[in-house]
């Protein structure tokens, strides 16, 4: 039930971009379409769940003074990995989201969860809590690359909904990224309170 | 004349925040005043310059010299981390009211992406020493255009009537896409 609790909490009481408002480059970075949320999502799950299992579990080994400096090489490593799959499986997609994979180093959601909770727990609860945290913020950058791509180009992952000519480029240009997270921090804002 | 172009791409045309989205969170963090929007951007000039140079030196006559490039990410962000603890100590000995001016924000600049960004970047780019020099510092001077224009608007914004759904952080984002807007007019100049 607890477990059950860590888990749920990172996708909606503490959704990191919605609520929490961290990571905001790589959301605003890499929303041009659904897709590309998506894939910048589970790349910082992937990151996010591998950092928070094994600083949970070196968590007695690393001395209390250097804890940051080793958590940061822990998330590079992981991000290296990564990066290097994803250049060599999915050149496409690693072209597009380009230099903010390699970016995921310095996103704070990694570092904050190793700090807040994975280097205070268990390896289950940080397995979860990493888990519930990546999925959180994977469904905010699918939601608001749903969204820019269907102002944009009338379009959700590439398939044709809407006419072309209905779209407004604005919303895959960078003003659109800021504007459209604008309004969708408002909206879920609303419904939390309602 | 390449210097110039750099200068005038990296401040109006590809701002690092209104157009790239790197450093979007001192952004959003630091901007409700224009004193502390001068002060990290004081900050992001200072190490970002140095941190560059630094990276470039590693990269050219250690990365590639013994084949490590796959190590890219992790020795820049170690480099970063101990550059920033570093400039702070240097800074504290030698300079001690400018560390009073910048000491608050020095910290916060490791996780600040747009430092590790140019860094990235400038090898992507095959810029030389200078043309990276170059960059870095248009790069931070667009840091701090956009920043300071943005914390100004915000200081007004604070003493107007918003509706009550977007206070905070949605206005904010929204006057960003404006600004990020105006931003754009200056696309095609180079």
């Amino acid at each position: 039930m607890n477990d059950m609790k860590v888990f749920l909490n990172g996708i909606i009481r503490e959704n990191p971009v919605f609520v929490l408002l961290l990571g905001m480059c790589p959301t605003l970075g890499t929303t041009s379409s659904a897709l590309n949320g998506l894939a910048m999502g589970l790349a910082t799950t992937f990151v996010l769940l591998c950092s928070n299992v094994v600083i949970s579990s070196l968590k007695s080994l690393i001395p209390d003074q250097v804890r940051i400096p080793a958590f940061i090489v822990i998330i590079a490593s992981f991000v290296t990995v990564v990066q290097m799959s994803m250049e060599a499986y999915m050149p496409a997609l690693y072209e597009s989201l380009g230099l903010f994979i390699p970016l995921i180093v310095v996103n704070c959601i990694v570092l904050g969860r190793a700090e807040a909770f994975a280097a205070k727990n268990k390896v289950l609860p940080s397995f979860l809590d990493g888990a519930g945290i990546g999925i959180g913020f994977t469904l905010a950058l699918s939601l608001l690359g749903a969204v820019r791509e269907l102002l944009g180009t009338g379009k959700l992952f590439s398939l044709t909904l809407l006419p072309e000519e209905y779209g407004s480029l604005i919303f895959v240009l960078a003003p659109g990224a800021f504007i459209a997270l604008g309004y969708l921090i408002a909206i879920i804002d609303k419904l939390r309170k309602a | 004349m390449d210097y110039i172009i750099i200068f005038i791409a990296a401040v109006f045309v590809n701002n690092i925040v209104l157009a790239q989205f790197l450093g979007v969170c001192p952004f959003l963090g630091v901007s409700k005043k224009v004193d502390t929007a001068v002060g990290m951007s004081a900050a992001v000039m200072f190490v970002l310059t140095i941190a560059t140079i630094v990276t470039f030196l590693i990269q050219k006559y250690i990365l590639d010299e013994f084949g490590l490039g796959f190590m890219q990410t992790i020795s820049y962000i170690l480099v970063i981390a101990s550059l920033v603890q570093m400039v702070e100590i240097v800074l504290k000995k030698v300079s001690p009211s400018l560390y009073q001016a910048l000491g608050v924000f020095l910290p916060l600049i490791t996780t600040n992406c747009c430092i590790l960004g140019v860094a990235i970047l400038v090898i992507q780019k095959n810029y030389n020493l200078m043309e990276s020099v170059v960059f870095a510092i248009s790069t931070s001077i667009g840091f701090a255009l956009a920043l300071i224009i943005f914390a100004g608007i915000r200081e007004q914004l604070a003493m107007t009537r918003i509706p009550q759904a977007l206070q905070g952080t949605p206005i904010a984002l929204i006057t960003a896409g404006l600004l990020a807007m105006a931003f754009m007019g200056f696309s095609g100049v180079v």
